[in-house]
């Protein structure tokens, strides 16, 4: 390669091989790609996206949702809900996609050590926070209790079910999910997510909280969490905004004095708390 | 006494026999033996030599030069490999182009700029620098409006990129950038090559860049470059700086390096050291430009701005606005892209191209499910906001140059200073 | 075993409640228990009791011709169920089925309006709790109604 085309890098994807597509609800998929190149050194920090380039149909961010420890491959879950998304599910194991990134910031595990660490997800919204939920696995003993609160829209739109159970087998660890709309079969809790705030035992001042999810459910997650006690500082929500190129020269993620892809796409609430609020920002 | 210009001409490096016009090596061709400085057109700094800003101008007074050392400059530029853009009159503006020699130059003609109205008029004089500044910047030459990213080629479940438009095919030399492109250039600077990535195509082109900067002798009534200190005096980032001087001793000009390069440029021109009177006649011509009718309040403006998101004004701005994107097509820092992919019939060769794109489209802040600023009050508030407040948040500066193109080139004849003042006088816009 | 005082006390919907008060909600307080399918009351049912929950989940069903049940929500430990015995007509709006086996205790509600009315200042005690549980139940159905996972928007 030569320098000049080392240094297009950022713009430039780079050809992985998909190795698996697993669905996981009726619009959402899990896609497995391999990194050749991939090691402790260069490992995505949980709450990464990378841009996912499917050949001449188009490029699209989309957040790592695998383990950071497995450094052979990276794993992220789409929602199928537009041209390009569709293009990127329907792609047949073998298939070769362009990968740049990883980009973003990533949850702020390291300043998480220590502390409780509550989870809460909305819909596709657990796809970025699983891999900060295999993080505290990873390390348990960094951490100290794992709180993680999911809804979804319905029973059958849930993510990573098999997984929710087991995590919540273990210790130290509690798992509540709820559904918007329940079903005859459904034996678990139907309302939106912030119905299960009483439900979960939290401690406050020992706790850092990380949510993704639409950007009205964090909201009305926030207001709960700051409810309970929660420092806005230790309040964390992964954005989302338009993104063409994740680096910063596009200007399409622009929010307030932020650029959602160079800057986030995590913030703490104490940064982005007033923009919020603001309509058409 | 002595100057540097008079000083022997800088041997030349060992060229090919046959050098090509487009030569990527030009660039580095007008350096100084002494001191190696610039950069490889790749980007990579030479060795361990200095950067180019540890130029010593210590030991410099500028220079005077005759008008027909002009030709010179460009003849010079253009055998070095350079292609040489520069002013000249091209359907009713002046617009920066290829030039070949000082034929191509706007010689005599003026400029009158007005919100939504730009005009062109014989000035008389034999300046060749005598409008204020041209229609579009020099944005293009280094951002530019389309590239293609990459291409590539499929062969069934596989692809391999086949190449990329990232290096320029040739080195380019401005001739005519104005204290406020100046500026402008070191805004999308900062943008482009010095935050948390780089952009490789910006940088080839930057890179290669050969800047001859032309002080103002007279503003427009749109310009405003005082009010963000980006104008009208040229202080640096420039190889070379030329004031033209039109008065009773002659037409001349004042000529002072900044780089190496510059310097290697001027030791091959017929060079006179300036006078004190030259001196102080260039120092006057600019005062000139400095007289300008527009001002822009800039105290505490990041602040107010990001205060008055819901300031009534936006929706009198909003009443007007067209959407229509000029401001940012003419606005030489505006740096916003997007990309777009096309494969061929066959499906197997695709190409991902970037174009520049603007704050004031729909599509601009699209995520599923629909746009974030639907609204035209919205879009706007994005633009001004991010120029005059978010920008010194993002990038330690205003984004903001105060060149005025986005005045003159609004259809709606909507001047961001105006709209400014009636925001800080409480709403009332004085031609709403 | 708690006192049924205790557990009431215990209760997040009767936290802090004043003692004299206190005496006059318990006379109308019995422990109840539902297995998991059954129903607590059915939609259209005379409403004269509301539960404070201590364990287990209910869900407030309804359904329609032609449509399986529809749980507009569930309700758990430390919630109140049923709210229909406060206002006339005092009929139930929905089905409480018993997902999991569930614990109660069971206030009278004809007894507690009774003492309401009696006692005015009980009765805003009463109400105040009641308003702050519907005001939340409002803005987690409105919320709810954004339907913020829908692709379709």
């Amino acid at each position: 390669m030569t320098a000049a085309a080392a240094q297009l890098d950022v713009m430039v994807p780079t050809a992985c091989v998909l190795k698996q597509v697993t669905k996981e609800t009726p619009d959402t998929f899990t896609l497995t790609v391999a990194r050749e190149n991939g090691s402790a050194e260069n490992a995505f920090a949980p709450g990464q996206f990378s841009m996912l380039w499917v050949f001449g149909v188009g490029e699209l961010p989309i957040s790592i949702s695998g383990d950071p420890s497995k450094h052979e491959e990276l794993v992220y879950t789409v929602r199928s809900v537009g041209k390009a998304t569709h293009a990127l599910v329907s792609q047949k194991p073998g298939t070769e996609i362009g990968v740049r990134g990883p980009f973003g910031n990533g949850w702020p595990f390291q300043a998480a050590r220590g502390h409780d660490v509550i989870i809460v997800a909305g819909g596709i919204g657990l796809a970025p926070l699983r891999p900060m939920i295999y993080e505290v696995f990873r390390n348990r003993a960094e951490y100290g209790r794992m709180v993680i609160l999911y809804g979804a829209r319905s029973p059958r739109e849930l993510l990573y079910r098999k997984e929710l159970a087991a995590w919540a087998r273990q210790p130290e660890t509690q798992v509540l999910v709820t559904v918007d709309y329940g079903g005859i079969g459904w034996h678990g809790h139907v309302g939106v997510v912030t119905t299960l705030f009483k439900y979960a035992r939290l401690h406050p001042a020992r706790s850092v909280a990380m949510i993704c999810g639409p950007e009205i459910m964090m909201r009305f997650v926030t207001r709960q969490l700051q409810e309970h006690g929660l420092q806005e500082q230790n309040i964390y929500l992964s954005m989302e905004r338009n993104m063409k190129c994740a680096a910063g020269f596009c200007g399409h993620c622009q929010y307030g004095k932020h650029f959602i892809c160079k800057d986030g796409p995590i913030f703490p609430y104490s940064e982005i708390g007033p923009l919020l609020d603001k309509y058409e920002l | 006494m002595a100057t540097r210009a008079q000083t022997p001409r800088v041997p030349r490096k060992k060229r090919e026999p046959s050098p090509t016009r487009n030569s990527p090596r030009a660039a580095a061709e007008l350096t100084s033996k002494g001191n190696g400085s610039q950069s490889q057109p790749d980007g990579k700094p030479r060795g361990k030599a200095a950067p180019v800003n540890e130029f010593d101008r210590t030991n410099l007074r500028p220079a005077i030069i005759a008008p027909a050392q002009l030709e010179k400059i460009i003849a010079t530029l253009l055998s070095d490999g350079f292609e040489v853009i520069g002013p000249t009159v091209r359907d009713g503006a002046i617009t920066y182009e290829p030039v070949k020699s000082v034929s191509d130059l706007p010689t005599g003609w003026t400029d009158e700029q007005e919100p939504a109205r730009y005009r062109l008029k014989k000035s008389g004089s034999p300046a060749f620098f005598g409008y204020s500044l041209g229609a579009q910047s020099w944005k293009p030459y280094l951002h530019p409006a389309e590239v293609r990213l990459f291409a590539a080629e499929k062969r069934d479940a596989a692809f391999h990129i086949l190449n990329n438009d990232s290096a320029p095919t040739v080195s380019r030399a401005f001739l005519g950038v104005r204290a406020c492109e100046l500026a402008a250039i070191k805004a999308q600077d900062r943008v482009l090559l010095g935050d948390k990535y780089r952009d490789p195509i910006y940088a080839s082109r930057r890179e290669s860049a050969f800047i001859i900067a032309v002080q103002c002798s007279h503003a427009a009534a749109t310009c405003f470059c005082l009010s963000l200190g980006a104008g009208p005096k040229v202080g640096e980032g420039f190889d070379l700086l030329l004031t033209e001087l039109v008065d009773q001793t002659g037409h001349r000009f004042v000529v002072k390096p900044g780089t190496d390069r510059g310097l290697g440029l001027l030791a091959r021109l017929d060079a006179k050291p300036a006078s004190e009177a030259d001196l102080a006649a260039g120092e006057s011509a600019v005062a000139l430009a400095a007289n300008q009718q527009r001002k822009l309040d800039t105290a505490g403006l990041k602040e107010f701005l990001y205060e008055t998101f819901e300031h009534p004004q936006w929706d009198k701005i909003a009443a007007r606005c067209l959407s229509c994107a000029n401001c940012t097509m003419s606005c030489p820092t505006c740096f916003c892209t997007t990309v777009d992919d096309a494969t061929d019939v066959t499906g197997t060769h695709a190409e991902r191209w970037r174009r520049w794109d603007s704050c004031f489209t729909q599509s601009f802040s699209y995520i599923h499910g629909g746009s974030i600023r639907t609204s035209g009050k919205a879009r706007y508030r994005q633009w001004m906001t991010h120029k005059l407040a978010a920008w010194t948040d993002q990038f330690g500066s205003s984004g903001c140059v105060g060149c005025g193109r986005c005045i003159t080139w609004c259809p709606a004849a909507i001047d961001i200073t105006e709209e400014v003042r009636a925001m800080r006088e409480g709403g009332v816009c004085a031609d709403a | 075993m708690q006192t049924l005082e205790r557990i009431i006390e215990e209760h997040p919907f009767f936290e802090g409640l004043d003692h004299g008060f206190m005496d006059l909600v318990l006379g109308c307080a019995t422990n109840v228990r539902f297995g998991k399918d059954t129903y607590i009351f059915k939609e259209g049912d005379t409403a004269n009791t509301f539960y404070l929950i201590r364990q287990g989940n209910v869900a407030l069903e309804i359904f329609a011709p032609q449509r399986k049940p529809i749980i507009v929500a569930t309700l758990g430990e430390g919630e109140i169920l049923g709210w229909s015995w406060l206002l006339p007509p005092y009929h139930w709006k929905f089905h409480a089925h018993v997902l999991q086996d569930t614990r109660a205790i069971a206030l009278d509600g004809k007894c507690l309006r009774k003492k309401c009315e009696e006692n005015h200042d009980l009765g805003y005690e009463v109400l105040k709790r009641f308003a702050g549980i519907v005001a939340q139940r409002l803005e987690s159905t409105r919320f709810q109604l954004l339907d913020v996972f829908s692709a379709q928007k």
